[in-house]
């Protein structure tokens, strides 16, 4: 998760430390409860829906997600993981990871992509997301699915499924793990 | 680091970062469009004072998958046939602004000389005698693909390690990775410095060939040879040769490697050569996703060994980003 990013310690790093705890990992396996029935619901079924995960927090998120989609319909929905690094508009402002690896054993033409990431901030993923989409086909349509909406917006871009929106300040860090949705800040 | 010169400046984690970052690579090379924008508005110039059929294009399609501009500079069609010295050369394309400068030199030491001199980042791409560290990158990942790991390992450098920067490289990145290496080459063919090498040394291919996981062949180079160091090919071939008989007594699961071009029929026999243990098309195809991921992490990443020093640190925004985005 964000964690082996933070790893890489200074000059891009520091110690995460938690101030609150926003949402417990109950809370997360409700909300994402919820957000399997409204990808069913938007989409009327499953037909030529596709998962796929953003590296690293919204991988296991997507698999999550598809867990639920599988127990309430039944289909095992194919589920891919992208890396958008080598897309990025800020290349050298944040490290590349090795182990955070595209995988998308699937074609993409005609399908409905949800995008699944922890947090939505400013945007700059997932319009790297999106191009990089285009390079593995072309899908019909692509929605997307975050944990944490935390406005901030740097781009014209908006979730299709939420399971919170938490207002944040922009020096905040939100940090989505196995123990729930933490707020808190960025301390060398 | 801002310049590839050679793998003593990598080290055991450089190369251990240059060979995880080429996973990512391979994966953008088997995409339906294999391509992404990473070094988009970067320019990559080519500039082989020697000839290079694999090193040169392997390194141009790498930089066209990163979306990296390519200038090729060939001295054959240049102002070199002028009279025009390295130096002035180096300058006059970086004047054009450039950001990356693939060197290959019949001299050792123009890449570090180029590195001085100028701006951009270099990459030796093979220096007369010296070093050729790419290739060594790539064969480290290839060996990894086949047999999992070069630890332990028993790697052969058989043939003209005299002359060969690939034997140099070889040596050392497959030694920094904890293979047991032993050089197999006639006396006239191993370097005099050969004693402060972490190696064993051989002059009997039939001896060694039983123990070990890799037999590297090494390209016979007439053109560097100006003196008979070799009584005949056919006496070479027929010592230190990879013959279709010797072939057969290679270890199971043992594999063959050359770094091309191949003297078919000299050090390497032609069924050998196509054989199912030899890698040797591997090699090459495996030389596109290494060299991505060195221009990647030389002129692109956010890597920290990459990252030259000089660099001022960057903004809290930065530190804000890698966290969330």
């Amino acid at each position: 998760m964000a964690e082996r990013e933070r790893r890489i310690t200074p000059p891009y790093g520091g110690v995460f430390h938690a101030r609150s705890q926003v949402m417990s990992p109950d809370d997360i396996q409700r909300a994402l409860w919820r957000m399997a029935h409204e990808v069913i619901e938007r989409n009327h079924g499953l037909d030529n829906v596709v998962l796929i995960g953003l590296q690293t927090g919204g991988v296991p998120l997507a698999g999550l997600l598809a867990d639920d989609l599988q127990q309430i319909e039944a289909i095992d929905l194919p589920l891919g993981s992208l890396d958008v690094a080598f897309y990025r508009d800020d290349i050298g402002l944040r490290p590349v990871l090795p182990e955070a690896v595209t995988d998308i054993p699937f074609d993409l033409s005609n399908k409905t992509v949800v995008l699944v990431d922890d947090v939505l901030f400013t945007g700059r993923t997932i319009r790297a997301a999106l191009d990089a989409l285009t390079d593995f086909g072309r899908p019909r349509s692509v929605q997307l699915a975050v944990m944490i909406d935390r406005g901030h917006r740097e781009l014209p871009i908006r979730p299709d499924y939420v399971g919170k929106n938490l207002p944040t300040r922009r020096d905040e860090v939100v940090n989505v793990g196995p123990l729930g949705v933490e707020l808190g800040e960025m301390r060398k | 680091m801002r310049h590839l010169l050679s793998i003593a400046d990598l080290g055991t984690d450089g190369i251990e970062e240059v060979l995880a970052l080429t996973d990512s690579f391979v994966e953008v090379s088997e995409r339906a469009i294999p391509k992404v924008p990473a070094l988009r508005g970067k320019t990559v110039v080519s500039l082989f004072y020697e000839d290079s059929t694999r090193t040169r294009l392997s390194f141009e399609t790498a930089a066209k998958r990163l979306g990296a501009d390519t200038m090729t500079f060939s001295v054959g069609t240049s102002s070199v046939k002028k009279g025009e010295s390295v130096r002035d050369t180096v300058q006059t394309i970086e004047a054009m602004g450039v950001d990356a400068l693939v060197v290959r030199h019949g001299s050792a030491g123009v890449p570090v000389q180029v590195a001085r001199w100028g701006t951009s980042a270099v990459i030796n791409a093979g220096d007369g005698w010296h070093e050729h560290p790419t290739q060594a990158l790539l064969d480290c990942y290839t060996i990894r693909e086949r047999l999992g790991s070069l630890e332990g390992r028993h790697i052969a450098i058989v043939g003209d390690v005299k002359h060969s920067r690939v034997a140099r490289s070889n040596v050392a990145a497959f030694t920094a990775l904890g293979a047991e290496v032993t050089l197999v080459a006639p006396p006239t063919l191993l370097p005099s410095t050969v004693e402060g090498w972490p190696v064993t040394v051989s002059h009997d291919l039939d001896d060694v060939l039983g123990s070990l996981d890799v037999v590297y062949l090494l390209r016979m180079q007439h053109e560097r040879m100006t003196e008979a160091l070799v009584p005949t090919l056919r006496e070479y071939t027929a010592g230190y040769g990879l013959t279709v008989e010797r072939a057969a007594r290679m270890a199971d699961g043992a594999i063959v490697m050359h770094p091309g071009p191949m003297n078919r029929g000299v050090e390497i026999a032609p069924e050998v050569a196509d054989g199912p243990n030899a890698v040797i098309l591997d090699q090459v195809a495996n030389g596109v996703p290494v060299r991505m991921a060195v221009l990647f992490l030389l002129l692109g990443s956010g890597s920290e060994m990459f990252t030259p020093t000089e660099r001022p640190a960057e903004p809290l925004l930065a530190e804000e980003e890698v966290v969330r985005g």
